[in-house]
């Protein structure tokens, strides 16, 4: 057994497990009869028929050669974890230190996800961005959002 | 006559002022992220809904559309000036578009691509406003049988359109609709799959998984690539006119690829995609001079760019007439419907004929805006591509994170789209497309809904959907979609177009 295609191997796995997890959380609920089907009975369908799909993208992954191996490639970390961590920051910061702190923060952690990431560029960003979004959305929008610590 | 009168009322509301101005607007700000690299129109769509509340909805729903056929018409404006096609719709555009600006008819390209768009979204409107009316009468008839077969047939034809492996794309329509079951059942009041946290029960809102998906997962994956080298081949551009002879060969080109346009764009999935790789197939097959596509042949920018407008027009008619949105953007604009209010289908036609009438012949108005516009910006939009990246993606990010904030004033949606822009990077990571994962969750509620009922008119006999002609129609056409599409040689076919296109 070879893996073909790494890609396809890993999606058919998580698809599957996935699929697996929706129909047995399904089952928590009335499956009902094909005459009055309850609310368990859509998703179970549908978590089996994904699990099956998963299934034969894995045997696709196995059965079928690609052109060098279809690898998934190198985990980008730096940019997944910043961007990730400047939303997480954002949701938690916004209501405790409010927009004018908090907004300014999430576009320089932002930022900080790219290779050419500068100091310079991050903070003019940063400034440039909070004014125009605090123009359109808190003054022109009229929306809703903290602006200072609570 | 009935359609005069009809197209009265839209121009009434669509010519209204406020009303041209989110025309404007829209068109503009879609223009603007064709042009942008990594920006998209269903990320730019789910941006910008959290600030549309405040308007009336005839208004947003101009502007929605407008942001979609205005990134098309971006999309091949990149295309021609540095093959890069802005939307996919316009790959076929830098064929023979590029080839033109590199022998410095940049200006004639542009002014095609223009023209025959303008004329294509001309037609199309008409074709709109002709077909929507007859087919919401039919609607009528409609029951629950009907409509689950009908988005049956609507989310195959989605993954069949959709690029790259047919198991996968299957695999992320069933995923969205999965997603879609993350709410309260609307026949029992049962919470399911909300693991007692209370925001859950109202299921997750469409919009923090389409920027989770689009905007931040691009991102990620983006910035994992090394960095793009843009570089701007053509600095000024002059000689717009095309000549008597440039007509005179794009002319019939542009007619043939409305008419394409036109039949393929309402085809559920990648309608104006197909179709603009169908006309150049077809141009480049009746053309005298076939040696000359992607050498610059005028035919092969004219044809292409009617084609794809025409089918952004007519996809349009699915949407409007039955409520069923046959790609992702569609299945964006049901949901804007629904968040300001309004129920998606063949009723509104008749309870809302202004926003109706409007929308349709604002699409119009939007297209000559276009083009009376943006010939004359093509410097702005030019000096646009040379925004670097690094400036670009904190922008998006920060327009985004306030959207997802402004959805609902609450903070758990904001950590629900870092959940999906996680995700999102791992779709683009493993290859799975998340365009057929919006539009099963968009359908999912309504899909189930409507099975459970037609299942108990029928005393849960299944075979309901195929002694109902009209149901068993749409079931036999989905399944010969399926044949015909795993048949080697179309297969083989597909897998070619799909190539291509990256």
């Amino acid at each position: 057994m070879k893996i073909k295609s790494q890609r396809d191997f890993v999606s058919g796995i998580a698809l599957m497990i996935v699929g697996a997890a929706f129909a047995a959380g399904a089952t928590h609920y009335d499956f009902g009869s094909s005459i009055r089907p309850g609310p368990g009975y859509f998703p179970f369908g549908l978590g089996i028929l994904l699990a099956i799909l998963g299934l034969f993208i894995l045997y696709s992954s196995l059965a079928h050669d690609r052109e060098n191996g279809d690898p998934i490639g190198p985990i980008p970390w730096r940019p997944l974890f910043c961007v990730v961590g400047a939303i997480v920051f954002f949701g938690f910061s916004l209501t405790r230190l409010g927009f004018l702190i908090s907004f300014p923060i999430m576009i320089v952690m932002t930022a900080a996800g790219s290779r050419e990431f500068a100091w310079r560029d991050a903070l003019l960003n940063a400034g440039v961005l909070t004014v125009v979004s605090y123009l359109l959305f808190i003054y022109g929008l009229q929306l809703n959002i903290p602006l200072w610590p609570a | 006559m009935d359609l005069l009168n009809n197209l009265y009322i839209g121009f009434q509301t669509s010519l209204s002022l406020i009303n041209l101005w989110y025309a404007f607007l829209g068109a503009m700000l879609g223009t603007l992220i064709g042009v942008l690299p990594g920006l998209g129109p269903i990320a730019t769509i789910a941006m910008l809904l959290p600030t549309m509340y405040s308007l009336e909805p005839t208004s947003a729903l101009i502007m929605l559309a407008g942001i979609y056929y205005g990134a098309q018409y971006g999309g091949s404006t990149t295309a021609i000036l540095i093959n890069v096609p802005g939307e996919a719709s316009s790959v076929v555009t830098a064929l023979d578009g590029y080839q033109m600006a590199r022998r410095g008819r940049a200006g004639v390209a542009l002014a095609t691509a223009a023209l025959s768009s303008f004329f294509a979204g001309t037609v199309g409107t008409l074709a709109v406003a002709a077909f929507a009316p007859p087919l919401t009468t039919l609607a009528f008839e409609f029951g629950a049988p009907e409509y689950c077969a009908l988005m049956f047939l609507g989310l195959i034809g989605a993954v069949v359109l959709a690029s790259g492996s047919l198991a996968k794309a299957l695999a992320m329509v069933v995923l969205g609709l999965l997603l879609g079951q993350i709410n309260t059942d609307v026949i029992t009041a049962v919470p399911r799959f909300s693991f007692d946290i209370p925001e859950l029960t109202d299921g997750i809102n469409f919009v923090v998984i389409a920027m989770g998906l689009f905007s931040f997962g691009e991102i990620i994956a983006n910035l994992g690539k090394p960095a793009e080298q843009r570089e701007v081949f053509v600095k000024r551009v002059t000689g717009l006119m095309p000549s008597r002879q440039d007509f005179k060969d794009s002319a019939p080109a542009a007619a043939r690829g409305t008419l394409i346009g036109c039949l393929l764009g309402v085809l559920p999935g990648a309608g104006p995609i197909l179709a603009s790789f169908t006309s150049y197939t077809v141009e480049k097959k009746l053309s005298k001079t076939p040696e000359s596509f992607g050498k610059g042949a005028i035919e092969g920018v004219a044809a292409p760019e009617a084609a794809n407008n025409a089918g952004a027009q007519t996809s349009f008619i699915p949407m409007l007439t039955l409520g069923i949105p046959t790609s992702a953007v569609m299945a964006l604009m049901v949901g804007a419907m629904t968040l300001m209010g309004i129920q998606p289908g063949p009723q509104v036609m008749t309870s809302n004929p202004t926003l109706f009438w409007g929308l349709i012949t604002s699409m119009w108005v939007g297209n000559l805006m276009l083009v009376v516009l943006n010939l004359p910006l093509i410097g702005i939009w030019v000096r646009l591509l040379t925004v670097p990246y690094r400036f670009l993606f904190p922008a998006i990010m920060a327009f985004c994170a306030i959207g997802v904030f402004s959805l609902s004033n609450n903070t758990f949606d904001v950590y629900c789209a870092a959940v999906f822009a996680v995700v999102g990077f791992l779709f683009h990571k493993l290859g799975l497309e998340p365009a057929p994962l919006i539009l099963g969750f968009i359908l999912g509620p309504m899909m189930e809904e409507n099975l459970r009922r037609a299942l108990l008119m029928a005393r849960g006999d299944w075979s309901i959907f195929v002694t109902r002609p009209i149901a068993a129609v749409m079931i036999g056409l989905s399944v010969i979609l399926m044949i015909v599409i795993t048949l080697p040689a179309i297969s083989k076919k597909r897998e070619q177009v799909f190539v291509e296109e990256e």
